[in-house]
């Protein structure tokens, strides 16, 4: 029997729940957890082959323990090698609960942070799981030689983040992402020395492989050949990453995709909160419509650089170092006097396109359009001297100046928001396995830990407490009643899968229409960007999906993808992208419009209190909103899995 | 900005491949060079010819993946990534050459895209400090000295793009894999490997087809990062000493 | 399960750093050699007496513990093996370099690499092909400029009455100025002392110093003789 059509768009399904989680006070669960786990004897472990698609700080971290742990582990990265993913791109830092600085730190204070950060929208277990494990992260990292900064006498050094008042922010410089990487990727390659891991670069995960309800494998193409593989294994770990590259232009790098999640997703695996998804405040304004991708720089800027535009209209145009202080509305300060230039990024987001929005944005205009606020230094400047400045952020100074050709030691640096991290993926339960048994989701890819909003330096350190001590310590529990039982190349779901993967490869190349694929894909980012942007309403969710739907219809019938099938071609690749996300984008705006209630991220104008902040809806809302395939014609089912809170009181987020 | 483009086109790894020249208008000095690149592939692929390929992926000068030899320089006239070079360090009417990494160990997979897996393979034989999951102590547990996490991280900047292979007159990783011997060298953690590091690394970076080093100083000017020549100088000293060391 | 950590068996027998090392320590030993040689040259200048038994003395350095000539023959044996050496390695790295990168750039900047590379190779064995020439004009007296004279001073000063004599000598010294300043420093980066920006600089400096140093204290003999400074 089918359930309801609910508002034309979705169906409603049976409520689900994580089962896997013990039960018990919420800081003994991990410990028990882990007890609980069965083992597996170490003469059996080369006996089990585990495929982890992605070698970002999830996937390679993960892939580095299990292949010492003496699994047979598949690592698969589009890249050419696993050093590039985009974890490297991450600058901030990374945060633990070391209370290394004696302010008053713990792993209770991080957990709350998280879940207060995350507008009362993660679940509690695994949130504290991750507070918990955080410190071991550190401790891991620097016997691999991570080259944290340190201060004069040899120890750590700290500092402090958006949406919290304490240091516990480890950092290199503003490379931290690219370090931590490269730690987990110099023990994947010892392991892939070692032969415990096979490499597969520049290999793209194209379709998941379900043989009675458990994931067996997935297919891949081998992107230089052209090949189409299959590859059969115990069990698959996602360590795939976000989906902010369906708005276009995003900072994540060019070939982020979700076509791994969605092609689980279609399978049977849950896709959890999509709409959630964070725009991160600081980032280099757009230029013009050439623009391919934005560049973030760190919010640790928001630490010394102080955030304003004019008050009045007129001054927009004006050289900002003509402008008396009299003039400058610092409106962060002025709204958030407790928290100032330091408030969560969802919220120091919002005021700026407010700001921008009352016709104060500053820089050229872009459209008829000024998108920029002033990153200010130079009160700090004049404060800490310009050594200690560019010693603290000289990379990201750098950065801009090469960029926008500007130099921020003399004018203020323009900032405006863009889409950053998408805290919503693939749903998982506390041991981060997805609906399909045999399926693990960890890092960006998974839901789990960050609710409706990701404070700064957490996705770090949910990559690495998922790759190096969450996910091996609870996959074993699947892989202990393995080997499963081997399957057959000719077996029909391995077969279906193939010949899936092969059509769709011989459909878009042969549709050969007008359009090429980065107009459609520019298209969609737009639509997404205007309407599940930083701002969302029930009408323009509701154009959203029309709209989406005719790019969609339009994209199978008019791209244009040349070049052949059997040779390195990326026009190809971005085609099966852009395709799941003309798919995925649908799914965001229906989960948008389902959650009538701001919360973090994800911002109806129609639920906001008297002055403007995000206005959440406890009593509908509080749950994960789960969704599942419904068919090419059918229609996605949703599963709420209901939050409760125990640990923490539930509370309007204020950081006034 | 109009522009003459003069990219290398190679179908394959077998095919000879060539020099095929495409003028190029309505260039903004704004662009990055590889936005630069797209609206080429698009003009292209709306008149039915295959796009280029090239390597890109953060956009932003940290992933590596980018790297072409532009006008004969390595990420071309300035010292950063190719991905992070902008249109306004070119002028109007300019001819731009651009071509692949050149070295043996970086064969050409198609247009200007190359293998680079013989870094992989350099990082496998030994630049890695061997730690395995939840064994290590507490973080604070042995202090570093500045100077040294400082020296460290300095060498850890490295991105792994080869502009270092494709500058150098011999062709040689040394800069690369300098990088990583420093890096991992600095630590108390990465003492205990520090011989057996730098001989099986040396060997793996011979072995897959590298020249020598002749110590002129090409690979640390094309280097996005900045990264110095004493790095260089650094392996050939722990070499030495590990040699010492096993005698 | 514990993975096992580097192997530490792949070492090639010749590794290009093994390689360079032995250029490195065979340079040093050329310096060396280089350094007293010019200090015998200048003797010269404290007349023709001096010099003669500074040569003759030469044979006789460290008699009666060696047997006459013993430390010259020393030093020659010593001498050759280096230059075997250094040289063999020289075209071991120079045709593994080539075979490096078999397909060329079409275009190609770094102009000033490029002729320092060149020079070091070109001028080597410029270099090499003159210490030949050397040897038969000083050393075994095949070829006489000048005429013939028995004793070293007059056989030097009868030598650069010639110009095309001086001409060889001075291109010669060229060369050796030029290996000399990319030599020393790449000696030294090679032998790890090259370990911060600081220490880059003072070799560098090194370089040039020693580099002008032989080139002056060489090219004096044969232009003082040349305008007949020398009596």
């Amino acid at each position: 029997m089918t359930a309801p059509l609910i508002e034309g768009l979705y169906r409603e399904g049976e409520p689900i729940a994580d089962t896997a989680a013990p039960a018990g006070p919420i800081a003994e669960k991990w410990t028990q957890r882990k007890f609980d786990a069965k083992l597996v004897n170490p003469a059996n472990r080369r006996k089990l082959d585990v495929i982890i698609v992605g070698t970002g700080l999830a996937g390679a971290s993960a892939g580095a323990t299990l292949g010492e742990a003496g699994y047979n582990v598949k690592s698969f990265c589009y890249q050419d090698s696993p050093r590039r993913a985009h974890s490297i791109a991450a600058q901030g830092g990374i945060n633990a609960a070391k209370n290394y600085k004696g302010d008053g730190d713990s792993i209770y204070r991080l957990f709350y942070d998280t879940v207060k950060g995350g507008d009362y929208r993660s679940r509690e277990d695994n949130t504290y799981r991750l507070a918990e494990v955080s410190a071991d992260i550190i401790d891991q990292c620097v016997a691999q030689g991570v080259p944290f900064a340190r201060e004069y006498g040899g120890l750590l050094d700290n500092r402090s983040f958006g949406g919290v008042q304490v240091s516990r922010t480890f950092y290199a410089r503003g490379q931290t992402g690219q370090q931590l990487l490269i730690g987990a990727y110099q023990a994947l390659e010892r392991q892939i020395g070692a032969g415990t891991v096979q490499m597969y670069a520049r290999h793209e995960m194209l379709e998941l492989i379900v043989v009675d309800g458990k994931a067996r494998g997935i297919i891949a193409r081998d992107m230089v050949t052209g090949e189409v593989q299959t590859h059969l294994a115990d069990a698959v770990v996602l360590a795939s990453g976000g989906y902010g590259n369906v708005y276009f232009l995003s900072t994540n790098a060019m070939g982020c995709n979700v076509t791994a999640s969605w092609r689980a997703h279609r399978k049977g695996a849950y896709f959890a909160n999509p709409c959630y998804t964070q725009i991160h405040p600081t980032c280099i304004p757009v230029s013009g419509d050439h623009q391919s991708k934005l560049t973030l720089m760190s919010e640790s800027l928001r630490n010394d650089g102080r955030i304003w535009v004019p008050k009045r209209r007129e001054d927009c145009e004006k050289d900002p170092r003509d402008i008396p202080e009299e003039d400058r509305d610092y409106y962060l300060e002025r709204l958030y006097p407790s928290f100032g230039n330091l408030v969560p990024r969802d919220i120091a987001s919002r005021q700026a396109k407010n700001m921008c929005d009352e016709g104060r944005g500053v820089g050229p205009k872009v459209g008829d359009f000024r998108r920029g606020v002033y990153l200010d230094f130079k009160e700090a400047i004049g404060r800490l001297g310009e050594d200690a400045v560019r010693a603290k952020y000289g990379n990201l100074f750098d950065m801009y100046k090469q960029i926008t050709g500007e130099d921020p030691y003399q004018v203020p640096m323009r900032i405006y928001p863009a889409v950053h991290y998408t805290m919503g993926g693939l749903w998982v339960d506390y041991d981060l396995q997805a609906s399909i048994p045999g399926l693990f989701v960890t890092g960006e890819a998974n839901f789990s830990d960050h609710g409706a909003n990701r404070l700064g330096a957490s996705a770090l350190m949910q990559g690495l407490a998922d790759g190096y001590f969450v996910l091996p310590n609870t996959i074993r529990d699947y892989l202990a009643d393995g080997p499963y039982e081997p399957i057959d190349v000719k077996h029909p779901a391995v077969v279906e899968a193939q010949d899936a993967v092969e059509r769709r490869i011989t459909t878009l190349l042969g549709i050969n229409g007008d359009r090429s694929v980065d107009s459609f894909h520019k298209e969609l980012g737009h639509i997404m960007w205007e309407y599940c942007g930083m701002e969302r309403t029930e009408e323009g969710l509701r154009k959203a999906i029309d709209l989406i739907r005719s790019l969609r219809e339009e994209f199978w019938r008019n791209v244009r993808v040349l070049g052949a099938a059997d040779t390195l071609n990326q026009s190809l690749e971005k085609a099966g992208r852009v395709a799941d996300f003309l798919e995925l984008g649908e799914l965001m705006c229906i989960d948008a419009l389902h959650r009538r209630e701001s919360c973090g991220g994800h911002f109806r104008a129609e639920s906001q209190t008297e002055d403007g902040e995000a206005l959440r809806n406890d009593d509908q809302f509080l749950y994960v909103g789960a969704w599942e395939w419904g068919g090419d014609n059918g229609d996605p089912v949703l599963h709420k899995e209901l939050l409760e809170y125990e640990a923490i009181e539930l509370k309007q987020r204020s950081y006034k | 900005m109009k522009l003459t483009l003069k990219i290398w086109r190679q179908n394959g790894p077998e095919d000879k491949g060539g020099v095929v020249t495409y003028p190029i208008e309505g260039v903004s000095e704004d662009m990055s060079f590889l936005e630069m690149l797209d609206v080429l592939n698009e003009g292209l692929t709306a008149k039915g010819e295959e796009p280029v390929a090239f390597d890109s992926d953060c956009r932003e000068g940290i992933c590596g993946m980018c790297g072409v030899m532009i006008n004969g320089e390595a990420h071309g006239p300035e010292r950063t990534t190719t991905c992070q070079l902008h249109m306004r360090s070119f002028r109007d009417g300019d001819e731009i050459v651009i071509e692949p990494w050149r070295a043996d160990a970086f064969p050409v997979i198609k247009d200007l895209c190359v293998d680079r897996g013989s870094l992989d393979r350099i990082i496998q034989s030994g630049g890695y400090i061997s730690a395995n999951t939840g064994s290590a102590p507490d973080a604070h547990a042995t202090p570093v000295p500045k100077d040294d996490a400082d020296r460290a991280f300095m060498a850890a900047e490295c991105i792994g793009c080869g502009a270092c292979v494709a500058a150098c007159p011999n062709a040689s990783g040394m800069l690369f894999m300098g990088a990583k011997i420093t890096h991992l060298g600095e630590f108390p953690q990465g003492q205990p490997e520090r011989d057996a590091r730098v001989l099986s690394m040396t060997g793996q970076h011979d072995e897959e087809g590298f020249g020598g080093c002749t110590n002129l100083g090409e690979c640390s000017r094309a280097c996005p990062k900045g990264i110095p020549l004493n790095v260089i100088s650094q392996m050939n000293g722990d070499l030495l000493r590990a040699q010492r060391h096993r005698a | 399960m514990a993975t096992s950590t580097i192997s530490a068996g792949k070492r090639p027998r010749t590794g290009s750093i093994l390689l360079k090392t032995v250029m490195a320590v065979t340079g040093v030993i050329f310096v060396g050699f280089i350094l007293a040689h010019m200090y015998g040259n200048l003797m010269i200048f404290a007349g023709k007496d001096s010099f003669n038994e500074y040569a003759h003395h030469l044979r006789e350095f460290g008699t009666p513990m060696l047997p006459e000539k013993g430390f010259l023959w020393i030093m020659r044996i010593t001498l050759l093996v280096s230059l075997v050496l250094h040289a063999a390695s020289a075209f071991l790295l120079w045709s593994r370099a080539g075979r490096a990168r078999t397909v060329r750039y079409v275009q190609r900047k770094g102009e000033w690499a490029t002729f320092v590379k060149r020079s070091m190779r070109w001028g080597g064995v410029a270099l090499l092909v003159f210490v030949v020439f050397h040897l038969l004009h000083f050393t075994t007296l095949t070829i006489n400029i000048g005429g013939t004279y028995d004793n070293p001073a007059d056989r030097l000063v009868a030598s650069f009455g010639e110009w095309w004599a001086v001409l060889i000598y001075l291109f010669a010294i060229a060369c050796l100025g030029m290996h000399l300043l990319h030599g020393i420093w790449s000696a030294g980066m090679t032998l790890g002392l090259n370990t911060s920006l600081d220490m880059a600089e003072r070799l560098r400096l090194v370089a040039i110093l020693v580099a002008v140093v032989v080139v002056v204290g060489f090219a004096l003999p044969p232009v003082a003789i040349f305008l007949g400074l020398i009596p």
